[in-house]
């Protein structure tokens, strides 16, 4: 399973590598916003999931996800949102702009495996 | 400010720092922040907006900053840096951000918090704008004692 890591924060990106690498997971790689996202999408880097925050300067989560999900492209990409907020209003705005899932943070290495299916 | 207001973020205090980096903190009586009373040296510092408007400030000395951020990173951090600065920064996003979805419901709105700011200087103390009442908490830990300070008006 390939991983794109998007956070604007160098900690919490770190601490997700650490939960992913602990987890059997190798192949990740990493972008500080959505627009460094988007630029290693259009790059052709392969990856089938994209953990996701929501406020990020540049593009953020919200911004990439609907650029992301108005490209058939990247059909086949999961995309889950990691972000602080859980009110679910914004649970459900994300849910309708095409993200599969979603986690508050912070989150246990256990939640994010179970999210991630494996 | 009514205590209301003050309970989301004692509670996401207590949950964040036992999922990040499991550590049980202890929260004492909330007070009054009288300005200039207490010194920090490193503070997190995140806006709320809508509804609610003010801040919330999570305050540390260095040792204990330094402590969080190596539990944080599952690696050692010796000196004050980008690494120290973007950690407490991403700790009190995740404070505000579990705090706000407690108090949205509250003010019957949904609030929005800014990207954080991280202040660091030996014995600075934070200060907020002239009427805006600030309620600070202090927390104690096995690795040091910090403080909350929520700044908030409301309507």
């Amino acid at each position: 399973m390939r991983i794109l890591l998007v956070d604007d924060s160098s900690t919490m990106r770190r601490i997700q590598k650490n939960q992913l690498t602990a987890l059997g997971l190798k192949d990740i790689i990493e972008a500080e916003d959505g627009k460094q996202a988007q630029e290693k999408l259009k790059a052709g880097m392969p990856v089938d999931v994209v953990l996701l925050d929501w406020n990020m300067p540049e593009m953020d989560g919200m911004a990439f996800l609907k650029i992301v999900r108005a490209d058939a492209t990247y059909n086949d990409v999961k995309i889950i949102m990691c972000t602080s907020e859980s009110e679910k209003a914004k649970v459900l705005e994300c849910l309708k702009a095409g993200a599969n899932d979603y986690m508050v943070k912070p989150f246990t290495p256990e939640s994010l495996q179970k999210k991630l299916g494996i | 400010m009514d205590v209301a207001y003050v309970n989301p973020f004692i509670q996401s205090t207590i949950n964040t720092f036992k999922t990040m980096i499991d550590l049980d903190v202890k929260p004492g009586k909330p007070a009054l922040s009288r300005e200039g009373e207490h010194t920090y040296d490193v503070s997190g510092i995140i806006g709320l907006s809508g509804k609610a408007q003010g801040s919330i400030a999570l305050s540390f000395p260095k040792s204990m900053a330094l402590k969080i951020v190596s539990k944080m990173l599952e690696q050692q951090v010796k000196v004050i840096g980008p690494e120290l600065t973007d950690g407490i920064g991403e700790l009190t996003n995740i404070v505000a951000g579990s705090a706000k979805a407690e108090l949205s419901p509250i003010v019957k709105d949904t609030l929005s918090i800014s990207l954080p700011n991280v202040v660091v200087g030996k014995n600075h103390s934070v200060t907020r704008p002239s009427g805006l009442p600030g309620i600070v908490v202090p927390f104690s830990s096995s690795i040091g004692d910090f403080a909350v300070e929520i700044a908030l008006k409301t309507g």
